[in-house]
């Protein structure tokens, strides 16, 4: 199971990355997009909703399935990853540069209560 | 437990994701589904169908038997080898399975059944032999596996690991059958491309998959066989028809044989309910999502409903099979229910894709 150390992670199979600007980029891990299989649709939240933590903000299809996809903490959407939409395969090639969209956090602080990498191990396996 | 076939651990060691399906443990996809999907549509793929199960069907009274039990008619099988796709049906006219009916003797039949209602099939078999006091022999053949081979290059393929079979098997058309030895190889399959299905002793089927891996045919999970038959317009068992189910409403009416003078089990249903539905394409316009089993279909004449969706690799496109209000026709334009949305969709003749060929028009959209 591939899980960068850098990241924090869902036990719903979201990663999610601190970046510079107090925003976090969210995606489905790379042990999510192996068990869906080829993933043909992504949906992701409009940017300027507010969102609940554990709040089902979009949808991944892939050809067997569709799955929900959660936001990791409570905040404002922010931007979607557009290239997606063309093509969503891109989520399958490298699951952790494939970011969905972007969350403001409500509490920056919140991101420390998600799991670290060997706890999101241990609750996927 | 799930029930495991003979090439259960040559799927694991190749890293295939396992599921259960109809009480088997079976490869959904080794790598990439929509890969395995290309492989047969383009050249070559395999499928290990041991979860199926060969059934065969002897005695004096074996075609008589049968004439009265499924709802095509086997005095069609007139040559030894001859396959005949047809419903049994229950006596309210649903269909309790589909599966091929193979002709070899007056006095051996042999059928082909779904994994998941094999033992409810065969059930069924002996309450109609008992009923009718037949004196066939029921003999399900759980000592033999099955392969399915196809693609453009399948048959070639199977020539060159099984060079004893290709003389027999060169001139077979379509829909037919020969047995060489303890290997039976029918020109059928689920896909929509040409090949054959292999039904050899379980014993020898690991070394008949490795040597078909070895000469080109690329293994291939239950994802792709089931985006591959949707494609090429063919029912799954459980999802397009069940036992209350009509084959005239899940586009089975081609495979009832209403011809007077033969009864057959649900006939008196057929005809007295009729067809009530039509069982058409669906191809998605609008992006949003994927068309899936059970979806609403908002139709000019009324509601309709999904029985098969998914996402076509070789049209690109989300592809439904539905079950829709008569008088819809091929060309109306429809709406599904996809979560919060309602979805444009084109109504079409069935199959979208055959042989390699797309069959319906992509390019127009919403």
């Amino acid at each position: 199971m591939k899980t960068p150390k850098e990241l924090r992670y869902t036990s719903s199979h979201e990663w999610v990355r601190r970046d510079g600007d107090g925003t976090l980029a969210v995606g489905i891990t790379d042990h999510a997009q192996e068990q869906l299989g080829d993933i043909v649709f992504v949906e992701a939240p409009a940017a300027g909703r507010k969102v609940n933590a554990g709040e089902a903000v979009g949808v991944v299809e892939s050809v067997k399935a569709a799955s929900d996809i959660y936001a990791p903490v409570a905040g404002e959407i922010v931007g979607a990853n557009a290239d997606l939409s063309g093509e969503p395969q891109k989520v399958n090639e490298d699951a952790y540069s494939a970011w969905i969209y972007r969350i403001k956090p409500s509490n920056a602080a919140d991101v420390d209560k998600l799991l670290d990498a060997a706890a999101y191990e241990k609750s996927a396996s | 437990m799930p029930r495991k076939t003979p090439l259960n651990e040559l799927h694991r060691a190749a890293g295939a994701r396992m599921v259960d399906f109809g009480g088997w443990d079976m490869p959904v996809n080794y790598g990439s589904q929509i890969e395995e999907h290309h492989a047969v549509r383009r050249e070559a793929g395999m499928f290990d169908v041991s979860h199926m199960q060969a059934v065969d069907i002897e005695g004096h009274d074996a075609r008589a038997f049968l004439r009265r039990a499924v709802a095509n008619n086997v005095d069609k099988l007139a040559t030894p080898g001859r396959a005949l796709y047809t419903c049994m049906l229950n006596e309210r006219g649903g269909v309790v399975d589909d599966l091929i009916v193979y002709f070899f003797r007056d006095d051996w039949l042999r059928i082909v059944v779904n994994a998941g209602t094999a033992a409810k099939d065969i059930a069924w078999l002996e309450r109609l032999r008992g009923e009718w006091r037949s004196q066939i022999r029921i003999t399900p053949r759980t000592d033999l596996a099955i392969v399915a081979v196809q693609g453009p290059r399948a048959r070639e393929i199977v020539w060159k690991v099984f060079p004893q079979v290709k003389s027999a098997t060169e001139a077979l058309a379509p829909f037919n059958a020969a047995i060489v030895g303890d290997v039976m190889v029918g020109r059928t399959g689920y896909t929509g491309e040409d090949g054959f299905e292999i039904v050899l002793p379980a014993a020898n089927v690991a070394n008949a998959w490795k040597a078909l891996a070895e000469a080109g045919a690329r293994p291939c999970g239950l994802g792709a066989r089931d985006t591959l038959r949707l494609e090429a317009g063919m029912n799954l068992y459980g999802q397009d028809m069940d036992d209350e189910i009509s084959p005239l409403d899940a586009g089975l009416a081609w495979t009832v044989d209403l011809a007077p003078g033969r009864d057959f089990v649900g006939r008196a249903a057929l005809e007295s309910r009729g067809q009530r539905s039509d069982f058409l394409g669906l191809l998605l316009l609008d992006a949003g999502g994927v068309l899936r089993a059970h979806q609403k279909v908002s139709t000019p004449a009324g509601e309709g409903e999904i029985t098969s969706g998914t996402f076509s690799p070789t049209l690109s496109r989300s592809i439904a099979l539905a079950r829709l209000p008569r008088g819809v026709a091929p060309g109306a334009m429809v709406h599904v229910q996809v979560r919060d949305k309602q979805l444009a969709a084109r109504v079409v003749k069935l199959p979208f894709v055959r042989k390699g060929k797309i069959l319906v028009e992509t390019k127009e959209t919403a």
